[in-house]
């Protein structure tokens, strides 16, 4: 299941983020999920609550923004509706993925803990 | 006070960070990509489900080109080096990953296979270098392996349906390969026809090749797309640039 590969890179990002502060614990991971990112919601959020303990981000929770993925004519700019073949009617160009498919750490909110 | 916007909590930082959590891979793959340009070498991922005929695609194709072209491969399973041995015995200096219980291939995974002496080598002094993934039409799509081209081997009897049920993988395909057509006689509502508008929904641009291992209908075609991408890369034209919708084969 990749999406347990996936958790363990969050939580290295989350390592990266969260070295300039050592006094502070992470409370909320903001991850946004792309509706072709290849990433099954719920076994992402399945994966990031047995995986945050080993971590040691006990206190750790996640939120999730979907993306809906968005198709764009690469040569004109034009969208594409839901489930239309993907060139484009207009120039006959073909359809770039404009969003939707990437999962990305967008923030990490740290709380100062006291020392 | 906050430290970020003034606001009464003094103990809360907020850290922007809008990296994805593949950036680790992705740049591993970059490293790959480099050493497989730097060679001259064209490297293939080669997915799709298990059972779909990568193997003897690979197999065909070196049979097909008769050591025209040197070729190299790795084989990943989650048990067995049984795609690898066949690879061998095909004339096609191979070496298995083995991955457990991972189901994908990961940039990692082929810069440690890269470390194998022998295997180093081959892929070094190869003008084709077919990373062929495990069986599965889900998570090989996420991984950026370093590849030059994305190859998805799709098998008549899957039936038409695939591409619409996982367009996470066939809209990475630089290339879909249908095998199998030989049986398209015998089976009933598959059509060539039916696959490529499935197709033509979730994949905006790509190579699309009818052909059959066992028959040898379609392999030259597949060869001559390897050797136009070999050519347009020694010009600097990927994969990506060059949408192509060539049918071959009963529709």
């Amino acid at each position: 299941m990749h999406e347990v590969s996936l958790v363990h890179a969050l939580f290295d990002q989350v390592d990266r983020a969260i070295a300039p502060h050592p006094s502070s614990a992470a409370r909320l991971l903001t991850v946004r999920i792309g509706e072709l990112a290849g990433v099954e919601t719920e076994l992402f959020r399945t994966a990031f609550a047995g995986c945050k303990a080993e971590r040691g981000y006990h206190a750790a929770m996640l939120e999730i923004e979907p993306e809906a993925a968005e198709w764009r004519c690469a040569e004109c700019g034009a969208t594409f509706p839901t489930g239309a073949p993907l060139q484009c009617t207009r120039c006959s160009g073909f359809a770039r993925l404009f969003a939707g498919g990437d999962i990305i750490l967008l923030r990490v909110e740290l709380e100062v803990v006291d020392v | 006070m906050c430290e970020v916007c003034g606001c009464g909590d003094a103990k809360k930082i907020s850290v922007e960070v809008h990296a994805s959590l593949l950036s680790d891979n992705d740049r591993e793959a970059r490293h790959l990509r480099e050493h497989f340009v730097a060679a001259g070498v064209l490297a293939l991922n080669v997915m799709g489900s298990p059972g779909s005929g990568k193997t003897a695609l690979i197999e065909a194709t070196a049979q097909a080109l008769g050591g025209r072209l040197r070729l190299a491969a790795v084989s990943a399973d989650l048990a067995t080096s049984l795609d690898a041995d066949r690879l061998a015995r095909a004339g096609v200096p191979s070496a298995a990953i083995t991955t457990g219980s991972a189901c994908h291939l990961d940039a990692t995974m082929v810069h440690h296979a890269l470390h194998d002496g022998p295997l180093a080598a081959a892929v070094k002094g190869s003008d084709v270098f077919f990373l062929e993934n495990v069986g599965n039409l889900v998570c090989p799509a996420i991984y950026d392996l370093g590849q030059a081209a994305n190859v998805v081997v799709l098998s008549v009897t899957e039936g038409v349906d695939k591409p619409l049920k996982y367009p996470v993988m066939f809209r990475k395909a630089d290339l879909v390969v249908l095998s199998k057509v030989d049986l398209l006689p015998y089976l009933q509502g598959v059509s060539v026809a039916a696959i490529r508008d499935n197709l033509m929904q979730v994949m905006p641009s790509a190579g699309f090749i009818c052909l059959s291992a066992t028959t040898g209908e379609g392999i030259q075609v597949f060869v001559d797309w390897l050797d136009a991408l070999r050519i347009g890369r020694s010009r600097g034209v990927s994969a990506a640039e060059r949408p192509e919708h060539s049918v071959v084969g009963p529709r």
